[in-house]
């Protein structure tokens, strides 16, 4: 099933910098899709296009669509809070929250006006263990979260997310900062999370692209070279760009 | 006399001796800077040193609890500075209440809403220009529009507004700074995880500046107490020996009294005014203390 539809996306910033030309592609739900190619192609830009939060920043125009479950999320009446809560999203640095380990993942959660302990705390553990969290830290909830590892506040940015139990998330290179354990532990429970979940990543490498994409985009310089069940895309891929890019020839 | 043998080994002596005596030199070099900057360092604790030593020694004396709780009496050469104590109190909570709500309100408002434009260009130079002032012209404008005017009379009421007004640039200027301060990141999470800009204001941004705010607040508040030109024409009395039980009453003021008893009283004993200054400056450096107490601990709890 389609759960995402990028139709001929294009975008530009202010300062003309990163932008997206002409890109269009289907992002297919339960599955890992993943967003890939050298710095400035664009895929922070087409990720934070899902959430609408380019509308922080400084962009100048975006022409196409983006449908999520059919309906365009670019039209300017969409209320994106509610989309915001449908399509969560974890950064590249964790950013934990200044408030403890549960206020961090009861925050989104009591910003919707749910302020009940007991569904906090179930939505707590519920989202902790699906970000293979909950057996490190439920013995110091109330403890800053800023005390976890780096890798255990990346899982914690995970759990909020989840905590709002959205349909998408979206991770924009979630374990660049990470060692190879906390990222084996990351990767693992986004393909646990795919069952239930639409999940695009931007990985912070070719390898890490090769391991998790079910489908596979390649972007370069704004434009979607390829896109492809992900095996194909990493061993027979049929633009030569994506050829020397995914051989190592640049990038 | 020195052959051209002498000479070819000269640069590489001269280089280990020059190592050796540059680096004797840069040590001395060294310790001159560090006396230098020790001295001025100095320079600045003496005249405060000085200043609260001397007012403790010659006013001392006259610190007792009578003069802390009793009415001036027998034309404020005996008994209290009560009235003068209370009314510096009530002064600086009155500006308190107009400039802080507002205060914030504007640097929320700077920081957090408005884009850089013509409008938020003047608004700053306005700002800017408001700290200009001198406080005596802030006195006279609220002499015009608060007593006159608006008829508040020379009340608690006009003085205090006349203070805010003075008050609230620093107050707006360590709000933003403040505001600003709170990492770009934490706005961006919560708006992500369906935050409205103002929920995130209101629970991550605000919460966050609060030991920035609350710094410049006792800063701001701390130079009202100690004005005397700003209450002069708009709430301070001569002399009123009892205590004011409305806002809308007149009240002695402890930077006023100083000057009318260190200048309008004849046969003025020196320890009364000594003793007020006093009480005029621990009133404001315990407001400093409150406000160095306050960003310590905020620094030392601080997540960010």
């Amino acid at each position: 099933m389609d759960k995402i539809v990028v139709d001929n996306l294009t975008l530009q910033y202010t300062d003309g910098t990163e932008s997206l030309r002409g890109v269009s592609m289907t992002i297919p739900a339960n599955a890992i899709t993943v967003l890939f190619g050298p710095a400035g192609g664009g895929k922070s830009s087409l990720l934070r296009c899902i959430n609408r939060l380019n509308d922080l920043a400084d962009v100048k125009t975006v022409s196409g669509r983006v449908l999520l479950d059919g309906v365009n999320i670019l039209d300017p009446a969409t209320d994106v809070v509610a989309l915001r809560r449908k399509v969560g999203m974890v950064f590249a640095r964790p950013v934990v929250l200044p408030f403890t380990i549960r206020g961090n993942i009861t925050y989104g959660l009591e910003l919707m006006g749910i302020h009940e302990a007991a569904r906090l705390d179930e939505a707590v553990e519920q989202s902790l263990r699906l970000a293979a969290l909950w057996d490190e830290v439920h013995e110091r909830l109330e403890d800053p979260a800023i005390a976890l590892s780096g890798g255990q506040q990346q899982r914690l940015c995970l759990a909020r997310s989840l905590a709002l139990q959205p349909e998408v998330i979206l991770l924009d290179e979630p374990t660049s900062g990470l060692d190879p354990i906390s990222t084996g532990k990351v990767e693992a429970a986004l393909q646990e999370l795919k069952k239930d979940y639409t999940i695009v990543l931007v990985p912070h490498s070719v390898q890490q692209a090769g391991r998790t994409a079910d489908f596979a985009a390649f972007l370069l310089q704004g434009e979607l070279v390829e896109f492809g069940v992900g095996k194909d895309l990493f061993t027979r891929p049929s633009d030569q760009r994506t050829e020397d890019y995914v051989t190592g020839r640049f990038g | 006399m020195s052959g051209p043998a002498s000479r070819t080994t000269a640069p590489e002596s001269n280089a280990g001796r020059s190592f050796r005596a540059g680096s004797v030199q840069r040590r001395l070099v060294q310790r001159i800077g560090f006396g230098v900057l020790s001295l001025t360092a100095l320079a600045t604790v003496v005249p405060i040193t000085m200043v609260v030593g001397y007012i403790v020694q010659q006013g001392g004396s006259a610190v007792s609890w009578e003069f802390l709780s009793g009415l001036p009496r027998d034309g404020m050469r005996q008994g209290g500075i009560l009235p003068a104590i209370v009314g510096t109190f009530l002064l600086t909570l009155g500006t308190a209440v107009f400039s802080v709500p507002l205060g914030v309100a504007a640097a929320v408002y700077l920081a957090e809403y408005a884009q850089e434009n013509t409008l938020t260009r003047l608004i700053r130079v306005a700002i800017i220009n408001l700290a200009g002032i001198p406080s005596v012209v802030y006195g006279l404008f609220g002499l015009g529009l608060f007593v006159l005017f608006l008829r508040f009379g020379t009340s608690i009421l006009s003085a205090s507004l006349t203070l805010s007004i003075m008050t609230l640039p620093v107050i707006i200027s360590a709000a933003e700074e403040a505001l600003r301060a709170v990492p770009q990141s934490f706005r961006t999470v919560s708006v992500s995880l369906g935050g409205t800009r103002w929920q995130t204001i209101w629970r991550i941004v605000l919460p966050q500046a609060v030991p920035g705010i609350l710094t410049g607040v006792i800063l701001g508040l701390e130079r009202a107490a100690g004005e005397t030109a700003p209450i002069l024409f708009t709430g301070a009395a001569f002399f009123l020996p009892r205590l004011p039980n409305s806002p809308l009453d007149a009240t002695m003021a402890l930077p006023y009294h100083l000057f009318v008893i260190s200048t309008q009283v004849p046969g003025m004993p020196v320890q009364i005014q000594y003793g007020t200054a006093l009480v005029l400056i621990v009133f404001v450096l315990s407001m400093n203390l409150a406000a160095t107490v306050i960003r310590s601990r905020a620094r030392a709890r601080r997540q960010w």
